[in-house]
This record gives structure tokens, sequence and C-alpha cells, in this order.
């Protein structure tokens, strides 16, 4: 059974747990142990993951990890945190900047804080850092999740506070492209009314309705780490151009994924 | 050092009473409720901290410290009667200490300073604004009153001014909001379905060993103060051995008062709904301050002096 790899992993987290499992941003062990027993057939079966370039990432000290928004719902997320987790040895908690508005949904409120998914807010993320986690950011934003299925493979604008808060943390990079999450959650529209409905900024719309993802076999590479030099306050347009590099980078490895995805099959199951 | 303290008839107090009585400090009360059985070295004046009379203890007394605890913090009491102890008793502080010796002065305030909201960081720093009162307009008072006592640090320089922002505590005593609301209803704690925010506290102990320190450093700013990391509410009443009862916010408010659970004011609801946590990493470090209760302590020895009572 996995239950046991996967208390056995969360066991092995470098975090520093209190008595009662519970680290000082109120990170849980309990909750990490439920929260990976559902991503972890997800994650081996349902999408097969296949994690590239493991070794890149730091096994520990201060890093971020970069990446495009690949998917309408957060299964990109997801499955990047599954795999820091899966497949790193020690494994790392990934800890992701979610937006505003989860933290006002009920239980989405709790789960989130209990696994380590905190408001994006760069508070959290230089404390983080400082405190030598593993941070995961999307720069895309919500721009990057509402791309529907014909620019699947393609980037929005990134966001650049990332940025900043690198040069002055000193904190490594590591680049991720994510693909498949385009193919899993085919967006044909994505609308505000519903999103309303639910407190989220939007909800996306498949050929098939609702956003429920398909089996499709899931990618994430990891880059080589890139590291920056400066202090965070330099002008927009030095930080923009180093923003280009981490951006021409992901863009670069989402192409090689998508011409060697082109050449295998897509669907887990083979049924392509 | 003769250390004036303004409030002292608290659970509190008398706890820092004997602390400071234990290093040899002389110790002036002033209160104008009861102070409770008699501690042998206290010299106690019953007055209230606005009147003549307590202007006339600091005359008299010339205090080298003063630890200004006079203020309401529980929102029993009428907003208007409040506004005028917090205020114009914190002025009256001031206006004395200045006037009759430059005493250093130690503010004692809370960390619900910050407020709780949805979109603020886990973390507040010294620094940040306070965000409490448009969700919580109760709490305007001592915000200002914080507020005031930290302007006396560039209004007048010349007097060392210490604003202390303590965070919840939890003990033997059951004094406090945090104590107070896990007494309340029973064995059954109401929270709101789907949040559980973290919340922090220290042992009474801990938070008079850092008024202690505090005095003996005489160190000027604005200063957090924590014990130990924070937890979950849900782990903190189970650990207290009580249930949690979680209650959708939509029936929040017509069911508090009744079926055994506490009266909870609509602004509190915000603080079972997000957490206030402080980052107290710049007293530690002005200081040297360290706490001696571990969280697990203070818990379980507020759950031995309180336990459950069942219902029924």
């Amino acid at each position: 059974m996995f239950d046991r790899e996967i208390r056995d992993r969360v066991d092995r987290l470098e975090l520093p747990w209190n008595e009662l499992g519970v680290d000082p941003y109120g990170v849980s062990k309990e909750h990490l142990t439920v929260f990976f027993k559902l991503l972890y057939p997800l994650y081996r079966h349902y999408f097969s993951v296949e994690a590239r370039g493991i070794s890149n990432v730091p096994k520990r000290g201060r890093t971020m990890l970069i990446g495009n928004h690949s998917g309408g719902i957060a299964i990109d997320g997801a499955m990047v945190i599954a795999s820091m987790l899966l497949e790193m040895d020690p494994p790392r908690l990934a800890q992701g900047m979610v937006e505003k508005f989860l933290n006002q949904v009920p239980f989405a409120s709790s789960w989130s804080n209990r696994t380590g998914q905190f408001t994006g807010l760069p508070e959290h993320a230089i404390r983080l850092l400082e405190d030598e986690r593993l941070l995961m950011i999307f720069p895309e934003g919500a721009r990057g999740t509402a791309k529907l299925y014909g620019e699947r493979y393609s980037l929005v604008a990134f966001g650049t506070g990332f940025m900043r808060l690198a040069l002055r943390t000193k904190t490594p990079i590591v680049p991720l492209a994510f693909l498949g999450g385009g193919d899993a959650v085919p967006t044909i529209a994505n609308s505000a009314w519903l999103g309303k409905l639910f407190g989220a900024p939007y909800v996306p719309i498949t050929p098939y309705g609702f956003a429920l993802p398909l089996p499709v076999k899931l990618e994430v590479v990891y880059g080589e780490p890139m590291v920056f030099e400066g202090t965070g306050s330099e002008e927009d347009v030095v930080i923009t151009g180093y923003v280009e590099r981490v951006k021409a980078e992901i863009a670069r490895m989402l192409d090689e994924g998508r011409h060697r995805r082109r050449a295998g099959s897509t669907f887990a199951g083979g049924a392509k | 050092m003769k250390v004036l303290v303004p409030g002292v008839s608290s659970a509190l107090g008398r706890r820092l009473v004997s602390a400071l009585l234990r290093q040899g400090h002389d110790v002036i009360g002033i209160d104008r409720r009861p102070f409770g059985p008699p501690v042998e070295g206290l010299e106690l004046h019953e007055v209230d901290i606005r009147k003549r009379a307590a202007e006339e203890v600091f005359r008299r007394v010339r205090p080298d410290a003063v630890v200004h605890m006079a203020t309401v913090t529980h929102l029993v009491k009428q907003s208007e009667d409040r506004y005028r102890i917090n205020l114009q008793g914190t002025r009256a502080v001031f206006d004395h200490a200045r006037a009759y010796g430059n005493a250093h002065v130690i503010f004692v305030g809370r960390h619900t300073f910050y407020g709780a909201a949805p979109d603020s960081p886990l973390y507040h720093g010294e620094d940040e604004p306070p965000m409490a009162l448009a969700y919580f307009p109760e709490l305007a008072d001592l915000v200002a009153a914080d507020l005031y006592a930290g302007t006396m640090l560039w209004r007048h320089p010349e007097l060392v001014t210490t604003v202390l922002r303590f965070c919840y505590t939890l003990g033997d005593s059951g004094h406090g909001t945090l104590a107070t609301f896990l007494r309340g209803g029973g064995e059954r704690v109401p929270m709101l379905l789907g949040y559980d925010p973290l919340f922090q506290f220290m042992h009474e102990e801990d938070m008079v060993k850092a008024m202690v320190l505090a005095l003996e450093k005489k160190q000027r700013g604005v200063f957090n103060v924590a014990g130990p990391q924070p937890i979950p509410l849900s782990v903190i009443v189970r650990e207290t051995g009580r249930r949690p009862f979680p209650i959708p916010e939509m029936l929040f408010s017509a069911v508090l008062g009744r079926f055994g659970l506490p009266k909870l004011s609509r602004g509190a609801l915000g603080h079972i709904k997000y957490p206030v946590v402080i980052d107290d990493r710049a007293f530690r470090a002005a200081t040297g301050f360290t706490h001696d209760v571990s969280e697990m302590d203070a818990m379980r020895e507020f759950r031995r002096a309180f336990p459950p009572m069942k219902r029924g």
C-alpha cells in the first residue's frame, strides 16, 4: 500500500515540527498525509506524471520553482507538489503562493494553510525563503490558468515580483515546464459568472461541461538552477530582462517537451 | 528600582508584583479594583488612574519605571467607558511619568492590534498598520491607546517608552481572551466550519518574565512578544480536553449563546476565522528573551485547572 510510503516521506520532510507535528506556519503532518494520499493515485496512475530533471532541485536551502501554468484548475501546482515529495530524496515540501480568494473559502482556507500553501504575499515569500523553504511560483498568475486549449503551450506575460524577491533573498531559481495540463482540462471558455458562484475569479468550461480533468499523461521538467546577482531594487528594465531570461528558458523546455510528446503517445493508457 | 504598576489588580498584575518583589524592587500598585489577598511588600493604592489621587502617588513616589497595565481588554464593558479608561488612563500615565522624574514607561498592549484579516501576512511585524478596525471596531480604543503610546517615542524622546504587544496567554489562571473562550461553553468550543486559524499563546509566567526583562534592558521601541510557535485552534481545543463544534458561518450568530455555547461579538468572529500571529524576533534579539513554558505544558496546565464541564 502507498499509505506507508507517504507517511514515511512526510516523516522525512526536513521541517521544524513541534511535538504535535505542526510547524511554525501551521503546516501539519496529519493534513499533509491526507493531502498526499489523495494526490498519490492521481500522480502515479490517473495522470501517470513523469518528472524529469529532479536532480536540478537543490536538496536543501532556499529555492524558487518558477513554472508555467497548464490546465484551468490547479492540477499543475498539485502535481509539482506531489513530485517534490514523491521523487526527491530527501523529500521536500513545495509551498505555493495561492490566490487571495482561497483563504476566504471554507475548507479551502484551512486545508491550504495546513498544507503550507499560503496567500501570494511578498511577506510570505520572503519569510519562507529566509527559512530555507522551497517556494513554488507561477508568475503568469490567474491569466495563466485562463489559457484556452489552443494556447496550451504558450506563455502569457510573467509578473516580475518573483525576480525582485529572488534577488533580495539571493535565492536560486529552478525553471520548470509543465506539459499536458491543457490536454487534461481542454478549456474552451472561462465563466466569470460561475466563478462568482464559487467565490473564484472564473471557472473553466470544457467541451464536456465542467472542468473534470481527463486522464492525460502529464509531464514536469525541472531545469538547471539560474542564479541572478543583485539587490532586488534594480529598475524595472533590468528586472524585466532577467524575467525574460527565465521565461525564455521555460519556453525552450516547453517546446522541447512538446516535440517529445508529439513523438510519443499523449494519453496515459495509450488510447490515442 | 521603584516600579509603579497601574492596573495591578489583574491575575497578571499579581504575578508581576511577585516577580518584581522577588528581585528586590519596590513595587507600588494602583488600581480602582480591589487587589484581593494582600501581598507583603506591595504598596497599594485603590484609586482610579485618571484621578488626582493617582497623580499624587506619582508625585510622591517618583518611580523609576511604570508598567502600564490599566487597560480594559475584555469586551464586556460599555465602549464609552472603555474609551475613557483606555485613552485617558494611558494619557495620564505618560503625563505623570514625564512630570515626575521621566520614568521608563512600558505600555502593555495586545497583538490583536493587527487584526484578523483574510489578506494579511501570517506573521505580523511591528511596522504594520492596525487592520483590526474595519473588522472589529470594538477594539478601536485599544488600538488608539497603543498608537498614542507609540507617539511618545518621537514626541518625548527624553522618556524611554517601550510598547509591548503580547499574544494571548494560557495557563492555570484561566484569565485572558483565549482561556475565556475555551472555558465559555463547557466541553464544546464553537468554531467556524471550514476555518481553523492559528492561535499564538504564551504562559502568564513567560509574559511576566518578558516584562521584567523589558524593565531591565530599558529598550525603547515597539515590540511584539510571543512564546511558543502558534498552533491551530482545533488542536488547542482538543489538547485542552474539549471538542471543536464546527458551525456553518450562516448559522453562527443564530446558535451562539444557546445550546451551551458562549456568546461572541460579530467582530470576534474574524478571530476564529483568520489568524493573528506575530513575529517576535526583534524582542528576542533586543532582550535575549526566551520562553520557559512550551505550548504543550501551557495547555496541560490549563486543562488541569479547568477541566471541561459536561453539560446536563
